[in-house]
């Protein structure tokens, strides 16, 4: 099976559609950074709080919102999550206290438990811990001394189940019938009740963390744009490298751009999406930069131009196969990869499509432009992509 | 058949083997339940994955610089007292910030060498330096090395102390480990509501008993109108509960300020009930504490004396007879498991400086356990379709692409489990990019050899010309990407470094696979046809 038989595309004749092409997804993604959505941030980078609730039911936003605003939290921000019954309350940092950084998330637990009876726990938010010296000091097997071991293990069972059977909620207490023992069951109702809900998740940044990540995402995203010019100016030469670069730069402006627009929040994994996309849109650029380079050896007398067309079209099959592959595993874990991943698959979804897209339509172009201008500017022999190793050949070969 | 086939197959079957002892070790059994068992028992799965908790503390340290500047002045008064030195002040003007510098107003001039002699004989880790100025000031300050000798200790001390904390509370494997600059990062698996752990760190847990000198009183103002608003020198007013007897839920009580003990003559502290049958603290001094509780108790009888804790009065009793080594803190309505934790802490020692939370991050199991079951579903979604993609596009070559595909599976696994490495979502995530990835070589090398077959060239020697043209660009690519890989892994945190972790081992396995075991399997297949047959690519 063969899906490109020997392609002869121009693809260099195209430049100014690839031009506009990318100059309109460029502006748009800058004009939404500007003036629109701003560059989202994720509470990695913002700071504040976020709380995951798990309900029993579909749960009532405006409820919710009341409910919240009682206790003074009238800025939470409530995303109900896709076809489930979760709830995603996100705090802003102004609302979370530095001093005591998990007030908002005891504000929003206390605020949800709206049929508490007195000196009752909740079961469905209460730890194993908190399960397990209630049990040691009620005693309901009569266990005396070396009691404690025993209860933790029930109440990490009981916690078990809500958490791995049940999904984090229980609806009702006569679901531990199977889990626990009679006596301890009815202390369990002595002691306890059941909200309609459960906090599965748990984000809290302080200010201080946000800005320190900040800076280490961005030096990460520097440095390695800075590690892929060397090692391309070592390997090619400096042009080489220039482009691998601006092409690079010019997916994650791009895909940076897809989040403004779309406005997702960028979290410290979407960063590390965005640096995998750097390595994968590099890796498929350098794919054609070896081609050009080989062909520039065999074909010294043709023009760049010719060249460059010749090469990426004789690595189009490998580029269009490895991308559709890599796209397909990526778009598995769009759809498939859950919730947590979403922001991570999503950008290398958006990366992949323009990985691929720019090392033909960005990369190679750049090369031929620059060989224009330089030739028009000092009529300079045509380069030759020698390397860096070629170039020590040369000069051990002189001396 | 070629020569070397046969160490090549041992190499690639040994390769097989270990990297399959690496993910399962020696399973107890074969079936599927013992080898899921085992699997588990290899592969470590991060936080966001088994559930837990993530914390982010900050040591402020310069409370731990601010004890030893204190202790400084007080060694400096002492000093020009016997040295006959006068000042008219000392003091720290900017404790918060700069707690390392120590201000000396009024040294008469005729001192001056004196007093840099006393400075530079009694506190060798300060150093002294007069200001310009009409009022004769000097500047003491901390020098540099000792500031962050002083710092790291403070770090790895807190360090040290929230473990044993930790440990106490019996949650199973933690890991505590310096994070950043004087931050220190804790993760307890399978906790999912850090509250009661979180207090248990925190508290500083510096205990003292000093002289009760009057109170309490309803607040701070009342207290300072009794002694006509100067407060007696050496004396602090701290705040506490409210006595039982009182409607007050604060009330303030005047103490001295030097201690008579304090926490590090603590020798053992245990839960217990006071008389009333509350629950209480009892403690045990240790022999050179408990003689100075005694000499001191002798010469107080009839005085009142305050158990403080972390600045709050928690207890405040007559002295009867002289104590020698036992106390008991209780009042303050302690619930039972209060004072089983306030025992512990008092027991694992004081904090050396105060630590906040700059970052908290729960995940529950249930959230885990989601997690797990979407990357996996995504990860063989992805590799099928993989699999199958290839097996159709280059029919018999697929079958050998798919065989490196699996074998870089296995070795990307066993890579995790022979380092103990762990195993996040974004990992995860890595493992199936890796897989995406991975096939670009065996895409690379396919093309290739389909490009020189149509040149003309002969099966043995398009495949031998397609390996050795991909080659550079393999190495290119791969080279590249692990710079990326290794920033990721520098700079990133918890699960982004398990994705850089993942996505390194998955391109070192790649290079193996694609570059070693595809061509041996491919002169395999050429050595058993004839010249001139075609070869299935």
């Amino acid at each position: 099976m063969e899906f490109f038989h020997e392609p002869k595309i121009d693809f260099l004749g195209k430049k100014w559609y690839f031009l506009a092409f990318s100059l309109i997804f460029s502006l748009a993604g800058i004009l939404s950074m500007l003036f629109w959505h701003g560059i989202p941030e994720g509470i990695d980078f913002r700071g504040g709080t976020l709380v995951y609730v798990r309900y029993t039911h579909r749960p009532n936003v405006n409820q919710v919102r009341s409910q919240l605003d009682r206790v003074g939290l009238h800025n939470a921000r409530i995303q109900p999550l896709l076809n489930s019954n979760d709830l995603l309350i996100d705090l802003s940092l102004k609302e979370t206290s530095e001093q005591e950084l998990d007030r908002g998330k005891t504000q929003i637990i206390q605020a949800l438990q709206t049929n508490a009876p007195a000196g009752q726990q909740d079961l469905n938010n209460a730890s194993a811990l908190a399960i397990g010296s209630y049990l040691t000091e009620k005693d309901p097997l009569h266990l005396g001394a070396d009691a404690q071991q025993r209860y933790s293990q029930i109440a990490q069972a009981v916690t078990g189940y809500r958490d791995k059977q049940k999904g984090g909620v229980l609806s009702s207490l006569d679901e531990l019938k199977g889990v626990a023992d009679p006596a301890v069951l009815r202390s369990l109702q002595d002691g306890f009740f059941l909200s309609d809900f459960g906090v599965y998740q748990v984000e809290i940044v302080g200010p201080q963390v946000g800005t320190q990540l900040k800076k280490q995402a961005a030096l990460a995203t520097l440095y390695s744009l800075a590690g892929m010019l060397v090692y391309l100016a070592f390997r090619f030469e400096w042009i080489y490298g220039v482009a691998a670069v601006v092409t690079v730069f010019h997916d994650t402006l791009i895909t940076v751009g897809a989040f403004s627009l779309t406005n997702k929040p960028i979290s410290l994994t979407v960063i590390a999406a965005i640096l995998t996309l750097i390595g994968y849109s590099n890796n498929d650029t350098i794919v054609v930069f070896d081609r050009i380079r080989e062909n520039l050896k065999l074909m010294r007398r043709e023009k760049l131009s010719d060249i460059v067309n010749r090469s990426i079209n004789q690595t189009l099959s490998r580029t269009i196969l490895t991308a559709g592959l890599t796209f397909l595993t990526v778009l598995a874990l769009f759809l498939f990869g859950g919730e947590v991943l979403h922001g991570f698959s999503f950008a290398l979804v958006i990366g992949i499509l323009i990985g691929t897209y720019s090392s033909i339509a960005i990369a190679a172009p750049i090369l031929v432009a620059y060989q224009d201008w330089r030739t028009k500017r000092s009529q300079t022999p045509p380069m030759v992509a020698a390397g860096g190793a070629a170039r020590r050949e040369k000069a051990k070969a002189k001396a | 058949m070629n020569r070397g086939f046969g160490w090549k197959l041992i190499v690639i079957l040994g390769t097989l083997l270990i990297f399959v002892y690496g993910i399962f070790g020696v399973p107890g059994g074969l079936s599927g339940s013992a080898l899921l068992a085992a699997l588990q028992n290899r592969i470590n799965l991060g936080l966001d994955l088994k559930g837990g908790t993530h914390l982010i503390l900050q040591v402020r340290v310069n409370d731990a610089i601010n004890v030893d500047s204190d202790n400084a002045i007080e060694i400096l008064k002492a000093g020009m007292r016997s040295a006959k030195i006068d000042y008219s002040d000392i003091s720290k003007p900017d404790a918060a910030n700069h707690p390392e510098q120590i201000v000396v107003k009024g040294v008469p001039s005729d001192s001056s060498s004196e007093f840099r002699n006393l400075v530079q004989d009694k506190l060798p880790e300060y150093d002294p330096n007069s200001l310009p100025g009409p009022n004769n000031a000097w500047t003491v300050t901390m020098k540099p090395t000792a500031v962050t000798d002083t710092e790291n200790r403070a770090v790895t001390q807190a360090i040290e102390t929230i473990r044993n904390r930790i440990d106490q509370l019996g949650v199973s494997e933690p890991i505590i480990e310096e994070h950043g600059l004087h931050q220190i990062l804790v993760q307890l698996p399978g906790v999912d509501d850090p509250a009661r752990v979180k207090s248990v760190m925190q508290s500083t847990a510096m205990l003292e008993i000093k002289q009760q000198l009057g109170g309490p009183f309803p607040s701070q103002e009342a207290a300072l109108q009794e002694h006509n608003g100067v407060l007696p020198p050496d004396s602090i007013l701290l705040p506490g509960q409210g006595s039982p007897g009182s409607s007050e839920a604060q009330q303030w009580y005047l103490v001295s300020r030097v201690s008579a003990v304090r926490g590090k003559d603590l020798r053992d502290a245990q839960p217990s009930r006071d008389q009333n049958a509350q629950p209480s603290v009892s403690f045990t001094l240790s022999n050179e504490g408990g003689q100075r509780f005694y000499d001191f108790t002798s010469q107080h009888v009839g005085d009142s004396l305050a158990v403080v804790l972390d600045n709050r009065v928690k207890e405040v009793a007559n002295i009867k007879d002289p104590i020698r080594d036992r106390g008991e803190i209780s009042g303050g309505r302690m619930s039972e498991e209060q004072a089983r934790d306030l025992a512990l802490i008092l027991r694992s020692g004081a904090l050396p400086a105060g630590i906040t939370y700059l970052e908290e991050r729960t995940v529950g199991p249930s959230l885990g356990t989601d997690s797990i079951r979407a990357g996996i579903r995504a990860a063989v979604v992805g590799m099928v379709a993989v699999l199958a993609f290839m097996l159709i596009y280059y029919r018999w070559a697929g079958v050998n692409a798919d065989i490196a595909l699996i074998l870089n599976l296995i070795i990307l696994l066993g890579f995790l489990g022979f380092t103990g490495a762990t195993l996040t979502l974004p990992g995860i995530a890595g493992v199936i990019l890796t897989v995406g990835m991975g096939v670009d070589s065996n895409v690379l090398i396919f093309e290739r050899i389909r490009e020189e077959l149509r040149n003309g060239k002969t099966p043995p020697s398009a495949v031998e010309q397609g390996f050795s043209h991909a080659l550079t660009t393999i190495i290119d690519t791969h080279v590249t990407t692990i710079v990326s890989a290794i920033i990721l892994f520098l700079f990133g945190t918890g699960p982004v470094k398990g994705f850089a972790v993942t996505l390194s081992f998955g391109l070192f396995a790649n290079l193996f696979t694609a570059v070693f075991v595809s061509r041996v399997i491919f002169n395999w297949v050429l050595s058993r046809k004839r010249v001139g047959e075609a070869l299935s690519i």
